[in-house]
């Protein structure tokens, strides 16, 4: 397949991938080594994803691995991506985005936009026959008072920073939220040599007793938990689970944090507050919300997870509810690098054989492996463990003061969302964002969603109604800014 | 292959910044002691956030192109950074003199 | 379970809205019925126009009128809660037969008391210095307003709460009640609503509701397209249309219709439409409509060329074949009473709807005659073929 020209027709394609972390990555590759030819399409400069981020390869810098667990399969699967460009039966597309894709009878229609820059892709269209979303996921945030000032980041945003700049972001560091990528986030800084103050956790951790069997089906899980138990203890990092944060402090940036225990029902435990000074950096992270606009765009059937976030439908071939549609990755249920993996072959075959049919080297469709399908059962039981022993805490709306902001991009404070579910009837996000802008800025929704679904529709994050918020959050028909110029051009 | 550690050099607002090479522009404004390079409508002051393009905060406009996440993109020599705020109806205006001219 | 008031409404949108809080404020016992949650049909899929720029002579005018003085007379205390803005329209034309339709337009307009003022180039680069260089004249409508729509009918309703109007969400109508021949109510999943008066104003669904009730009420959908983009610095001052914008509101044509209206607003992102299409209830994205769009707006105002494009909506403008609402009681069916079909004027029109209705609903002698909006109206053959 040679280099695209100016033909002014849109390029087809037998199976287009969006997403070049784990899932796509294994996609592609499954997909290419099936015979068809594929297209991949992703916002980074280089492929990794988050979960294998990595120093810029342009400027020549070698990453060994150091911050990465899999990087032998990452390496792996690199390789087999890099053979099928040379061979010509990848193109790959970095730093393009796509901001809207539909279906017609015939194919899959991807409009791209470039991830930064003047806006107009030498490649405005692409169309496939069948198509791959793994467009991953990204920290899940719940406001609190004080989050908005400089030096609060994402704690995957202080990870990914760290994975891309060989650097760190500040230098005396607070982790706080649930799960065991808190654990991963301290780890990394400290091997980077910042300090950390604390990780504090808001489970009681107990919930693993009933699920540690689902532990034990994971091995190289238990691995990573010793690995990062050892980096707290070298660094003498404080594990605080019952812990939340109940306030950033700072004037122009962060200098400190106010933290107590929580009981299992959120409530804070009076007289337990402390203060930690002295701080930078803090780190904030309640699990993981998919990137769910490209499948939703496309009508794909959702559901909620245990960990209350909003996934796609999909069966055994990580087959969507939209004909010719594979999901997979953090997209189909939040579960880590190697079940997207996993997950992502499967997805990568299936969808070659979709686009190409009987003859291009498989008789019939492929299914997944037994050993593939234990091992994805192995990986998601897991998954679920880990979401049920991690909640979002229940009371963390309790928290938040009527001045604390929930939407960052449009600085919406939680007096407003108040206002509007008590006295004009905002029971769902979408009347809730009509009357007070909560969502309508740059992020369209992205970091706030889960908070004002949860503030719209109600304390549990797993009904109905906060399911219904969570589609119309997810509901974004433009998935990337784009420059009315490019807009008017299209063809 | 032994990596290429040059230092890049660029501006923001007309002052120094330099960064790796491959670092991001974000990390270049990390680097100058800068946490914050945004002012929100209500005045209030932002950087990085979610450091992945997905929460638009890092914000700045590069070359005269407005809109740019600073996370996302590597700095590249001889940039000029600026404050997204500031010149955004410049920007608009000189689209306006460039149309005019044609 | 059975619910009693004088006056139940079907629908929570901007004119079920408007009638709840002036018939709550005069006395009656008010039950508004929503199946799904306040604004959530077209009235938050608009632009929040209260325009007279783009009337004619007529029925829809005269109403246009009286509302517009609700807007900024009586409900100009609560203007700040809803983001009024008495901005002015300004119809650019770029073409000499644009400009001279324009010109025709306006000095019509001029005669039936509809203010505008003449700009010359210079002029109009004054109030609007970012309009294309291919502007060659323009007409300023000083009249022409805004409100954020959401945050109108949200306030409506609660101001009409505040008066003991009952509010019931998520129950859509499954039918409607009758006692012989009059209406009586309606039942939901949430129970059996009685009045003594019902009130459709289910927008581009109030065909459906006429259709429980057995009578035709010919509202269909017109669709149109909204892009809004990312928050900016004040670069547009005024509603801003080209000079076609004009035709195609009239214009009964099935396919796609596009011409530009631009304006900021005070959140500092930038509404761009307009598009009218008629494709039923279809929320396919059309491309070629948000192109379309698109195009029209760069020419109007080359500087949008680079701004972005944050996200997009589309809504389903109800509107009947002689382009006039149907407003007022349906004597096909007792008892009940319709205020629907506003086309894309239901945001201007919606106060003066309310009050009328609400004075008929309560016995007086309405402002202004209905009776160019009765519902029966297209029953009439001699009316049709007059409307042909």
């Amino acid at each position: 397949m040679t280099a695209l020209r100016a033909t002014g027709q849109a390029p087809m394609f037998d199976v287009a991938v969006v997403g070049a972390g784990p899932a796509g990555l294994a996609a592609a590759g499954e997909a290419a080594a099936s015979g068809a030819r594929v297209v991949v399409i992703d916002s980074s400069e280089q492929p990794g994803g988050q979960f294998w981020r990595h120093r810029s390869e342009a400027a020549g810098v070698v990453d060994g691995g150091e911050l990465h667990h899999g990087w032998r399969d990452y390496l792996e699967l690199r390789r087999a991506f890099d053979a099928g460009i040379a061979a010509g039966t990848i193109l790959y597309l970095p730093s393009t985005s796509v901001w809207m894709a539909q279906r017609d009878t015939a194919n899959f229609t991807l409009r791209l936009v470039p991830a930064h820059g003047g806006g107009r892709s030498d490649t405005p269209t692409v169309h496939a026959s069948a198509l791959v979303l793994a467009t991953g996921g990204y920290d899940r945030q719940l406001p609190v008072p004080g989050w908005q000032l400089p030096g609060v980041m994402a704690a995957g945003g202080i990870q990914a920073f760290g994975k891309q700049n060989g650097m760190l972001p500040g230098k005396r560091f607070v982790i706080a939220g649930t799960g065991p990528f808190l654990l991963s986030v301290a780890a990394g800084i400290a091997h980077q040599g910042g300090t950390v103050a604390a990780v504090l956790e808001s489970s009681n951790l107990m919930g693993w007793l009933p699920r540690a069997h689902r532990a034990a089906g994971v091995p190289a899980k238990a691995l990573e938990g010793v690995e990062y138990t050892a980096a707290m203890l070298k660094h003498r990092i404080a594990y605080r689970p019952r812990t939340v944060i109940t306030e950033i402090l700072g004037q122009d940036r962060v200098t400190g944090v106010r933290t107590a225990r929580v009981r299992s029902d959120g409530t804070v435990v009076a007289g337990s507050e402390r203060e930690i000074g002295g701080i930078d950096t803090v780190g904030l992270g309640w699990g993981f919300t998919p990137q769910m606009e490209l499948p939703v765009q496309l009508g794909a059937g959702t559901r909620q997870d245990v960990d209350g976030s909003l996934v796609a439908i999909v069966d055994e071939d990580q087959r969507s509810t939209v004909s010719g549609l594979f999901i997979a990755g953090e997209l189909t249920g939040v579960g880590g690098a190697a079940l997207a993996v996993l997950e992502g072959r499967v997805a990568g075959r299936a969808a070659a054989f979709e686009a190409t049919g009987p003859g291009a080297g498989a008789a019939v469709a492929p299914r997944a492996t037994s050993a593939e399908s234990r091992a994805i059962a192995r990986q998601r039981s897991f998954a679920n463990a880990m979401h049920l022993a991690h909640p979002v805490p229940a009371g963390w709306q309790q928290l938040l003061r009527d001045d604390t902001i929930v939407c960052r991009c449009e600085e919406v404070p939680a007096g407003a969302l108040r206002e509007s579910r008590e006295s004009m009837a905002g029971e769902d996000l979408r009347t809730q964002k009509g009357q007070n802008r909560a969502g309508m800025g740059w992020c369209q929704g992205r970091v706030c969603g889960f908070a004002v679904s949860c503030m719209s529709g109600g304390a549990d994050p797993l009904s109905n109604e906060v399911e219904t918020s969570l589609a119309q959050s997810a509901k974004r028909p433009v998935a990337q800014p784009l420059p009315l110029g490019a807009l008017a051009d299209l063809d | 292959m032994s990596a290429n550690l040059n230092r890049v050099h660029a501006t923001f607002e007309g002052e120094a910044i330099e960064a790796e090479t491959g670092a991001s522009v974000a990390a270049a404004l990390i680097s100058s002691d800068r946490v914050a390079w945004r002012t929100t409508r209500d005045g209030a002051q932002r950087g990085l956030f979610c450091g992945i393009g997905v929460c638009f905060d890092c914000l700045v406009e590069i070359d005269g192109e407005s809109g740019q996440r600073a996370c996302m993109i590597p700095l590249q020599e001889g940039m000029r950074v600026c404050d997204n705020g500031t010149r955004a109806s410049r920007t608009a205006v000189d689209a306006d003199t460039e149309e005019a001219a044609q | 379970m059975t619910h009693t008031s004088d006056v139940l409404i079907i629908g929570a949108g901007i004119i079920g809205c408007a009638t709840a809080y002036y018939a709550a404020r005069s006395g009656l016992s008010v039950t508004v019925i929503e199946r799904d949650l306040p604004a959530s049909g077209t009235t938050s899929h608009c632009e929040g126009n209260i325009l007279v720029s783009d009337k004619e002579l007529g029925h829809e005018l005269e109403l246009t009128r009286y509302s517009l003085g609700l807007w900024q007379g009586e409900l100009a205390e609560f203007g700040h809660l809803w983001e009024f803005e008495r901005k002015g329209g300004i119809i650019v034309a770029s073409r000499e037969t644009s400009l001279a339709s324009l010109e025709r337009f306006s000095a019509s307009q001029r005669e039936y008391g509809i203010h505008s003022q003449r700009l010359d180039e210079a002029e109009l680069r004054e109030l609007e210095p970012h309009i294309t260089g291919n502007a060659l004249g323009a007409a300023l409508y000083p009249e022409d307003s805004q409100v954020q729509p959401i945050l109108a009918a949200s306030h409506l309703l609660r101001l009409a709460r505040e008066h003991g109007a009952q509010l019931v969400t998520h129950a859509p109508v499954t039918e409607l009640l009758r006692d012989g021949d009059r209406v009586i109510g309606a039942r939901t999943p949430k129970g059996d609503f009685h009045a003594a008066h019902t009130v459709n104003a289910t927008g581009p669904w109030a065909g459906t509701i006429g259709e429980l009730a057995g009578v035709n009420v010919p509202v269909m959908p017109r669709r149109g397209f909204v892009l809004v983009t990312e928050q900016l610095p004040p670069m547009v001052h005024h509603k801003v249309y080209a000079a076609e914008y004009v035709d195609n509101v009239g214009s009964g044509d099935a396919g796609l219709q596009a011409s530009p209206v631009v304006e900021g607003t005070p959140a500092g992102t930038i509404l761009i439409g307009s598009s009218r299409e008629r494709v039923g209830f279809d929320s396919t994205i059309s491309t070629e409509a948000l192109g379309r769009i698109a195009r029209n707006a760069v020419e109007l105002f080359p500087f949008l060329s680079r701004v972005r494009m944050l996200r997009h909506y589309h809504g389903f403008r109800p509107f009947c074949p002689d382009h006039l609402p149907v407003i007022g009681h349906d004597p096909r069916a007792p008892g009940l009473w319709h205020a629907a079909g506003h086309e894309g004027a239901g945001i201007g029109l919606g106060p003066g709807t309310g009050k009328l209705l609400a004075q008929a609903l309560a016995g007086e002698t309405p402002d202004m005659s209905l009776d160019p909006f009765r519902p029966e109206r297209f029953d009439d053959p001699a009316y049709l073929k007059a409307h042909e």
